[in-house]
């Protein structure tokens, strides 16, 4: 039953370009591999970080950076990102994990605000403009990524979409090892009660922060796509409402799920395009989902869905 | 550059200007999260809120109510903003997060970030983000008073003295008088407490509404100030965080001492080195975590 459909999933997004918007379909991608590693902290290890858009917005402006003012191929680039990420991540994570709860949110939260005021200030991200025209490069030297086929009349970046999405199969395979392994234990103890799991011997910080690096970088890895996609690395990607968002993508389609991520990414992402017209109203509408799922929708579209069909998704 | 003793005093002042808004926001959290256990993150908002109520109070009501030569007096706005803005929190409180406490705190967070978004969102849509000029301070508070060192203006000293009074006036309460007393003793053992035959529930709406209605109290004080704009309340909370993060909320006076001390360490930076004046407060929470990572007044758990 699982292989099927994780076979239907991945046959859906080789043939995805065809059918849908394919940017549609890239931010997708990259705000669901986002928002399935903000998972793995908040779902499985139960830390709710809310500075995740430093690593993403962070990890973008390095990949724009070493993409359009180094020359460097996009695989590089992409590679500098998330390593800058998993750096960063690892700053924070060591002086987030010495408080707990609810100071480990606010303590993130301020972290991240560093990593705005320096984006905002420094002279290499662009202040208000950010970085634009960051160039999508040509894979391994070789392979044109911004190259554009003619798919039913309408151009297409096919080598960017596979490229992408061979990208997020990859973190997102990551992901669910990472839960799958007996490390992924470990941090479940650790969700479901840390005094115990420290009585058991493990040593509970070295695990939370090598989630939260974990975690760091792949949602790096996620900005550095989103800044080849959109060939653009702005202040909104590293401003706390990003921060926010993929905590509600997560919360939405259901924390500690492994698909959960995915449905709510996309229940967001196409919110977020089919009410464009509504401007800043947005805003608003995104206040109210959170304030909805937190009240009467805590297990998230997915964890419903799990619940009816009685087996974890 | 010459240190001189008036630049830094000066800058100094106006830090502590700073430092009392820092001061009533972090006490109002702290007074939350004693008894209700959760971090209002829709502080800023309501202490945005407050001070809108202030500025349509004086622009718009009058002609809304067919009373077109009606406005709201700052001073009448002092009592107005909070009254009405505690009012909101009561309702929040009363339909909202108290569905909340059986789970884990985070989702008391999660909530208030949507109502965080949704007040700022609604105000986003009606009024100019760069901000709007409050004009009803008082003819009386203008002006600059003599301090011996600086000239310092007459309306900054007054929010000095108001807050500090309001600070410590909300200290003394909770910390001196019977009502007090069963409020920390609702925050060590609620169920106790209920048994004492105590309205616990009411108790916890009337705590939830006077921590924001302080929280538009300061968004009145700094309407003068500062220009009222969408976007002051999401600026301010997340400076609040770390000043919370760096004194604990387990203490009242703690959350005051703080809030007043880094606003001070701000503006002295804003003469040392300028650029860093905006970021001192999150690189001082990091020093505090590098070294006593329970915070200045906070308890080790």
């Amino acid at each position: 039953m699982n292989k099927i459909l994780w076979i239907i999933l991945i046959v859906l997004g080789l043939v995805a370009p065809f059918i849908v918007y394919p940017v549609f379909m890239m931010k997708l991608l990259c705000f669901a591999l986002f928002a399935s590693a903000f998972n793995l902290l908040l779902g499985y290890t139960g830390l709710l970080s809310f500075g995740h858009a430093a690593f993403f917005g962070g990890a973008s402006y390095i990949t724009g950076q070493l993409v359009k003012i180094s020359g460097l191929t996009p695989e590089l680039g992409i590679l500098g990102g998330t390593l800058f990420a998993a750096l960063l991540g690892y700053i924070v994570g060591s002086l987030a994990i010495r408080r707990q709860g609810i100071y480990f949110a606010m303590v993130t939260l301020a972290l991240a605000q560093i990593v705005y005021f320096i984006a905002l200030k420094a002279p290499f991200t662009g202040g208000e403009d950010g970085l634009q025209g960051i160039p999508r490069g040509k894979l391994l030297g070789m392979i044109d990524l911004g190259h554009v086929y003619t798919v039913g009349g309408s151009p297409v970046a096919l080598n960017l979409y596979y490229f992408v999405f061979a990208l997020f199969c990859f973190g997102f395979w990551i992901i669910y090892r990472t839960i799958n392994s007996p490390f992924g234990q470990v941090l479940k103890a650790i969700r479901e009660n840390e005094p115990r799991a420290v009585s058991l011997g493990y040593k509970v910080e070295r695990f939370k922060l090598m989630a939260f690096v974990i975690s760091a970088a792949l949602s790096g890895m996620a900005g550095s796509m989103k800044s080849l996609v959109f060939q653009l690395a702005s202040l909104t990607d590293v401003s706390w409402h990003t921060s926010g968002e993929v905590v509600l993508m997560t919360l939405l389609g259901g924390v500690g799920t492994v698909l959960g991520p995915l449905a709510g990414a996309f229940t967001v992402v196409t919110l977020q395009s089919e009410l464009s017209s509504v401007g800043s109203w947005i805003t608003v509408i995104i206040g109210v989902t959170f304030v909805i799922c937190v009240l009467l929708f805590r297990r998230g579209l997915v964890g419903e869905l799990g619940r009816v069909l009685k087996r974890s998704l | 550059m010459e240190l001189s003793f008036q630049m830094v005093m000066s800058q100094v002042m106006l830090g502590l200007n700073n430092g009392v808004f820092y001061a009533i926001l972090s006490l109002g959290l702290a007074v939350i999260f004693g008894l209700l256990n959760i971090v209002n993150f829709a502080h800023g908002a309501l202490y945005m809120l407050g001070a809108y109520v202030a500025l349509l109070g004086y622009t718009s009501i009058g002609p809304l109510i067919g009373m077109p030569d009606f406005h709201l007096s700052y001073w009448a706005a002092l009592f107005v903003a909070p009254l009405v803005v505690g009012a909101v929190g009561i309702v929040i409180e009363k339909t909202m997060l108290s569905r909340l406490y059986k789970f884990d705190h985070l989702y008391g967070l999660l909530l208030t970030f949507g109502l965080a978004l949704i007040i700022q969102g609604v105000f986003t849509n009606f009024f100019n983000v760069s901000g709007d000029p409050y004009d009803a301070k008082p003819e009386t508070l203008n002006g600059a008073v003599n301090l011996g060192f600086m000239l310092f203006p007459k309306y900054r000293l007054w929010v000095i003295i108001i807050s500090l009074l309001v600070c410590f006036g909300t200290w003394y309460v909770i910390e001196r008088t019977k009502l007090g007393s069963y409020l920390r003793a609702g925050t060590e053992n609620p169920e106790l407490v209920k048994a004492f035959g105590i309205n616990v529930p009411l108790m916890i709406s009337l705590t939830y509404g006077y921590g924001v209605a302080l929280a538009a109290f300061a968004g009145v004080l700094a309407a003068p100030i500062y220009s009222v704009s969408p976007v002051m309340g999401s600026e301010m909370i997340i400076t609040v965080f770390a000043v919370v993060v760096i004194g604990g909320m387990g203490s009242i006076m703690g959350s005051i001492v703080t809030g007043l001390l880094l606003g001070m360490v701000e503006g002295f930076t804003k003469v040392v080195y300028a650029p860093a004046s905006s970021t001192v407060i999150f690189l001082i929470m990091v020093m505090v975590l590098l070294v006593k990572p329970a915070g200045l007044f906070g308890r080790e758990s």
